[in-house]
Parts: C-alpha cells; structure tokens; sequence
C-alpha cells in the first residue's frame, strides 16, 4: 500500500532545493569542461571522454564522501583509514572472483564466484573489518580513534603488498593478492554482458552516425551511468539515515556521547553500526572505482586518497549529504581534475617558453622582475603544486568557511519537518507562492491553522 | 501488590530511622569514590522515598554531583551499592539506568548544541522503531517511523507547551541562554517518562519569575506521582519545597529529615559555617551579624550566597 507513495515521497525530496542545487553545480561544472574541450579543440569522442572521466570521477569521490559523511559528520568519528576501507573491499571481490584455474599470465588463482556475489563479499569484509576496527576503538576519544584508523590502513595496504600473501592457500583454496605486483581482472566484465543487452543495439548504432563510438567507449558510458545510480541510491539511503530516529542518535553522539548515553540510548552500538555501514560503502567505493581497470595497483590505497576525500567532504561541509555531493564535484572539476585542464589552456593560448631545470633558477631571474622562468616552471610542475594548492585551500576554508563553502546548512534529524506542529503547516509555507486552494484543502490545514494563530497570538 | 501495604505500614511506623525506609525508590549504600588522591564519596547512605520531593545539599565539593554520577552510571563506584525500585543497578550503563525511569540531569546544562530543541527533546523518547536503522531506511517499513514521529512530535509540542517554550522549538540549542537551557535539560529529561528525576542545580542561573514557574512545573510533575532528588544551594528553595533534606559534607551524609530538622541541627550549621561555603565564616560575619541560629542564615542569604 505504502511503497509507492512512499517512493514517491523520496523522488520529490529529491527534485526539491537540495537536488536543484547539485544539478546546477554539476551543470556549471559541465558547461565549463565543455568550454574547455572547445578551447582544447576536443574532437566529439575527446569531448565524451573528457566529460565521462569527470562524472566518473565525480560519481566516485561523491559516494565515498557520502560514506565519510556519515562517520564524521554525523556520528564524530574521525575515519582516517578511509583507502583502508576500499581496499578491503576491492581485493576482497578480485580474490572471489578470479577463476579457480590461473590462465595464461593471469596470475594468481580465486575463489571463482560469480562477480555480483563477489562484490557483496567485498563489501560484507569492508563492514566485518569495519567492525573489528571499530571495536576496540570505540571507548577512544576522536583522535585516539583517528590514530586506529589510519594504522588500520596502512597495516592493510601493507599486508596487501606483502610477499606471504602473493598466493596463499587456506582451507584447500588458493588465492592471492598478488603482493606487490597486484591482481589481474581475468574474470567476466558484467558490463560488457549489460552493453549486449538488446536494448543497447538501437543507441549505439544511432549515436555511431554522429561519432565513431566503439564498444569501450559505450561500455564506458554505460558504467558511468550505473555509477550515477548507485550514487542516487547512496544519496537516498543516507538521506534517510540522516532524517530518522537512528540518524537523531547519531547526531546527538557526535554532540555529546555521554549526555546521549545519559538520555537512554546505547551509544556503542550506534557508533558500531553507524561505522559498519559507513565502511561497507567505502568498500563498495573501492570496488567500484578499480573495477573497470585491468587489475588492481597495489599503490592505488596509499594514504593521500583518504585526505582527498576528507577534502572533498571540507569543501562541502560535514554533516550535509548534499554539501557531500556538491564538495565531491567541486573538488574533482576544480583541484583535482581542474590544473591538468588549466595548464593545457595555457599551453596552447600562449608559450610558455622552456621551464629553467631547478628551483632556484626560475625564482632568480624574478628579482630582476622577469617572471617568465617563474611562470613557465609553474606549469611544467603543476601537478605537484596542486598538493600546495589543495593545502592552501583547505587552510582557507578552515579559516572562513568552517562549514564548507556553502555555509552552515541545516539537515533536520527527523522523519517529518520539526519547524511545525504538522506537515501541512510546514506544506503551506512551502506553497505559499501556489494559489489559495491547495491551502485551505483539508481538515487537517485549516485545524493546524488555527493552531498557528493560537500560537503566535501568544 | 500485596506485599506493599504492609511495608507501607512499616515504613510510616519506621520513618525516623534516616536512609533505611522500606519503600524507598532509590537506596544507595555505602558509595565510595575516589578520584586519583581526592575522596569524593566516602561511604555516603541514604534512601529516597517514592514519590518524594527530596532535597540534597551541602557545600561545594561535598559530593553531591559525584554521587549523581555514581548512580546513573556515568562512573562506577569504587564499593557500594545503588537500588532503584528494588533492583540493583550498581554499574549499569547510564542509558541502562535511564531506561528503568532514573533520569538526571547535569549541573552544567548539557544541550546537544548543533540539534534543535525539537530535535533535542525528539531524541530520548522511548521504544522508537525508527532506530532500528533498517525500519528507517527501508521502503516499506519507513511508513511506520514516519507515523510515529508524527506522534512524538505532537508529544515534544506538548511539552514544549507545558514549559512555554515553543518560540524556540526550531532554534538551535547553542543559541539558548543559559536558563533556557536547563528548562532544556528539563524538558528533555522529562520525555523519557521517569519515575524518577536527579536534577542537579536546575535553578542556577535561573531568573526568579521563570524559577518560580519551574518549580511549579517540578511540583505539578511530583504530585503526578515523580519522584525527585535535587540538589540545590538556594536554601529557602530548598526548605519551602521538599519534605526531606539530605545533607552532605565531604563524601558523607551528615545527616537528614525535615527541613525543620535541619534547620535545628547545629551540625548542619557547623558544617555549613566551617566550611568555604557560600563564602568564607570571616567574610560572612562581616557583612552580618555572627551566625547563631539558622535564622541568620536566611537572612544572609541575599546578600551574601553567590
Ligand atoms: N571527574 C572527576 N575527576 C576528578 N575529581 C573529581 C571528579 N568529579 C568530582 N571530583 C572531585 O570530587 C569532589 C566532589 O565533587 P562534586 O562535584 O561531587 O561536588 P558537589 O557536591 O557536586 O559540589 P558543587 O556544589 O560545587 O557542585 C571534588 O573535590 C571534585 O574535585
Ligand atoms: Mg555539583
């Protein structure tokens, strides 16, 4: 009876402000690549690449920062073990998958699960790891807890690309992690089995008039639009989370964990299943994210991903799902994407002459007020200096914008709106541009009504 | 049901023996508490008669906010014993505690700051499904946790109603005044449905008119059948509103009874006197007359207690 209006309920929250707001960033940050594909003098299939690796990459940071949302900004805990968390669950799913019998160079043996239950190991492991983290760790104050985290990462990342774990055997089976030379993907692309579906043939061949878009490209934009998916999925599982009784919990935790405790809520295991969660998503970031290369790099989890993310959930502000989504697109088109594109505009609107070889020579010259050597070192080493750059913007934003750029945003801890007495109150404010009619509908508004008038009187 | 009347008999017949009433809601026994070289509770007893309006006193760092602590778990006690409703709950969690009816509040308001008092007052209720995480989340479930809410927001409207606070249902907690954040507490406290009430200092800070209509608030709630220990160091408070005073000096119970009980027990008055609280004995006589009877004290009080 309730499931549908239920999910209709959702998807109007989700076309409310809120999604206005991350669909006219995204759009701005579209339009913007656009201008710079033109700039760049992208041909139609750059220009699709250009844009699919940004959503990709926009779609990746978003959900994870959504996960670390809700360690950090909703419960207080400081996870800075996120790679940690990904990588249990990447290698996790590689280990399961990969076929029983090695082929050729692929290396070392799996499990040979079918990959959709492979992935629900990963993402199972992330969480029981999660659990086993966050048990002994839960008594510890924020930083204490920090300190777990990312020694939990490093310990994994280590283990990972330890020789004794290359191929092992355990209860008859033998698999690996390939230590530091990594794991092949020699296991079936679901992707390529949903590019086959019937219903692709018709698109491709049509969009294959325009541009010449082959079979990786159009599995490549399939994949990204399953990303957007899943990411609306995250959006909404951790909108709910947020606006219940379980996310009041959470909150109230991260303001005051004894008070809440004092108040008749069992704090521990909150904070346990608030972190088993968010862990299981971060597995399943992990996952996804590596998935549609040829093998897992051991090098992908060092720590420097985790502090991406946590910028990414800076900029947007901890403790918003939406500022989560909205600091994940502005990180990725802006600092992380963003230098590459601004160096190669440069590049080719004006010479920057050849870059002097050190430090020293490209800071001399500019006390004789050249700035050319500076300038051109600049852009040859842009890559490095986004680092500086991502410095300077989070001490900046630690400074001016604590709550992240777009301030202080208020996401109710409830499933119903708490500003009035009654959701057809708080209704009528909402409409009160519509006409007259839709407010004075029911019983219901004109009692609340009358309610309001009584209070304000007072 | 049975068994109680005859206790009941018992315990009017036995009234005067302190601290050992047969129908005592809350009984701690011997607490000690140490923290590193300092005593805070050493060997302190006394019981809490149901549905009682009890008063805890005494001068600053007797103990008083430490055995709080001690029965709702927030530390454990070194020895002793604390009973509620003739269960042990000597090192329970505090939530275990709050959630047989034994809720406190803190001396220093402890508002969740970032929350709003709707959400803030929304947070303890009881038994809500909505924190199953799944029931939250899942489509066909969360129906049901949206009714509830709907509910428990009509209650929280209540309560904001009963202590005329609804102007600041939608504000933040850290931007309340700091009297307004202990009708906080209050109210908060109040939306577990105790049995029974610790407040810890709930009028400091608190101007006269809106003391005044809290205490008819915590009246109201004791002839609801509440029973309420409150520590407090406003004596005429104290002496006008409870029936029974429990003093205690360093970690001890000194003694107690009725406010006319205390009000003649020169130990209380020599305890009070010797000690650094309000202030000083030497800046005390300076201002008035030397202390020679309770009534001077009272009389000081305005002028002299902080
Ligand atoms: N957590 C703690 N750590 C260390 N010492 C403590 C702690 N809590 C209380 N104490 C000490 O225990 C003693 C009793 O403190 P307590 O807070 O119980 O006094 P009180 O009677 O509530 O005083 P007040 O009237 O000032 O609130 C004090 O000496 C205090 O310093
Ligand atoms: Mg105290």
């Amino acid at each position: 009876m309730s499931a549908r209006t239920d999910l209709r309920e959702s998807a109007r929250d989700l076309l409310a402000a809120d999604a206005a707001k991350i669909a006219a960033v995204m759009l701005g940050i579209y339009v913007t690549y656009l201008l710079v594909g033109l700039i760049l003098g992208y041909s139609a299939n750059g220009m699709i690449n250009t844009l699919q690796r940004l959503t990709f990459l926009v779609a990746i940071y978003a959900m994870v920062v959504l996960a670390l949302n809700l360690h950090w900004g909703y419960t207080g805990l400081f996870n800075i073990g996120v790679a940690g968390f990904m990588a249990v669950g990447l290698y996790t799913m590689a280990m399961l998958a990969k076929p029983v019998e090695p082929t050729g160079g692929a290396q070392y043996p799996g499990l040979g699960l079918p990959v959709p239950i492979a992935i629900l190991g990963g993402v199972l492991a992330a969480a029981l790891v999660g659990f086993v983290v966050a048990l002994p760790a839960l008594r510890l104050r924020a930083d204490y807890f920090a300190i777990v985290t990312i020694a939990f990462a490093e310990i994994v990342r280590l283990l990972y690309t330890a020789s004794p774990f290359q191929e092992f055997t355990i209860f008859g089976y033998t698999m690996g992690t390939g230590g530091g030379r990594g794991i092949l993907f020699n296991f079936q692309d679901p992707v390529v089995t949903i590019y086959r579906l019937p219903i692709f043939e018709g698109p491709v061949t049509f969009v294959n008039q325009y541009v010449e878009f082959g079979p990786a490209d159009a599995q490549g934009v399939i994949y990204v639009g399953l990303l957007v998916v899943v990411l609306a999925g995250y959006y909404l599982l951790l909108k709910r989370t947020g606006e219940s009784p379980f996310g009041r919990v959470l909150k109230a935790i991260r303001e005051d964990e004894e008070a809440t405790n004092a108040l008749g809520k069992n704090t521990n295991a909150f904070k346990i299943k608030s972190f088993m969660l968010g862990c299981a998503l971060m597995g399943l970031v992990g996952i996804l994210w590596q998935f549609r290369r040829a093998g897992i790099t051991p090098d992908a989890f060092r720590p420097h991903v985790t502090f991406y993310i946590w910028i990414a959930l800076i900029i947007g502000g901890a403790g918003s799902n939406t500022g989560s989504i909205l600091g994940a697109g502005i990180f990725t088109a802006g600092l992380f994407e963003g230098p590459q594109y601004l160096r190669r505009i440069i590049q080719s609107q004006i010479s920057v002459g050849q870059p002097p070889g050190t430090f020293a020579d490209a800071v001399g010259p500019m006390f004789a007020l050249n700035f050319q050597p500076i300038t051109s070192y600049l852009f040859n080493n842009m890559l490095t200096l986004q680092f500086v750059f991502m410095g300077v913007v989070l001490v900046w934003l630690m400074q001016n914008r604590p709550d992240g750029l777009l301030g202080y945003r208020t996401e109710t801890a409830a499933a119903v709106p708490l500003g009035k007495r009654s959701d057809e109150v708080s209704e009528t404010v909402h409409r009160a541009d519509e006409p007259s009619e839709t407010v004075s509908g029911t019983d219901g508004t004109s009692e609340t009504a009358s309610r309001e008038d009584e209070v304000s009187d007072q | 049901m049975s068994e109680t009347v005859p206790r009941e008999d018992e315990a009017t017949a036995e009234s005067e023996r302190a601290g050992d009433d047969a129908d005592a809601v809350l009984r701690i026994e011997d607490l000690h508490k140490n923290f590193g070289g300092i005593t805070a509770v050493d060997g302190a007893t006394f019981g809490v008669e149901r549905g009682s309006m009890t008063g805890l006193i005494g001068p600053n760092g007797a103990g008083k906010s430490t055995v709080f602590n001690l029965v709702t778990g927030i530390h454990d006690p070194d020895s002793g014993s604390v009973w509620f409703q003739d269960e042990e709950i000597t090192g329970l969690r505090p939530y275990e505690v709050a959630n047989r009816g034994l809720v406190r509040t803190f001396q220093i308001a402890r508002e969740l700051a970032n929350l709003t008092v709707m959400e803030n007052l929304m947070l303890p209720a009881k038994a809500q499904s909505g924190e199953a995480l799944w029931r939250s989340v899942l489509p066909g479930f969360r129906r049901q946790v949206v009714e509830e809410e709907r509910e428990l927001r009509e209650r929280v409207w209540e309560t904001l109603e009963f202590f005329e606070i609804q102007h600041l249902a939608d504000e933040k907690a850290s931007n309340l005044s700091g009297g307004q954040r202990k009708l906080l507490e209050l109210s908060r406290a109040l939306m577990l449905d105790p049995t029974m009430l610790l407040l810890d200092e709930p009028f400091a800070g608190v101007n006269p008119t809106l003391e005044k209509k809290l205490l008819e608030h915590v009246q109201q709630l004791n002839d609801e059948g509440r029973t309420f220990l409150i520590v407090e160091h406003d004596m005429d408070l104290i002496m006008n509103n409870c029936e029974h005073i429990i003093v205690m000096h360093q970690g001890q119970v000194l003694t107690e009874g009725t406010p006319a009980d205390i009000k003649a027990n020169e130990e209380v008055i020599e305890a009070y006197l010797g000690s650094p609280w309000p202030i000083s004995n030497d800046t005390c006589r300076s201002i008035s007359p030397p202390w020679s009877s309770w009534n001077d004290w009272e009389n000081c009080s305005e002028s002299c207690w902080p």
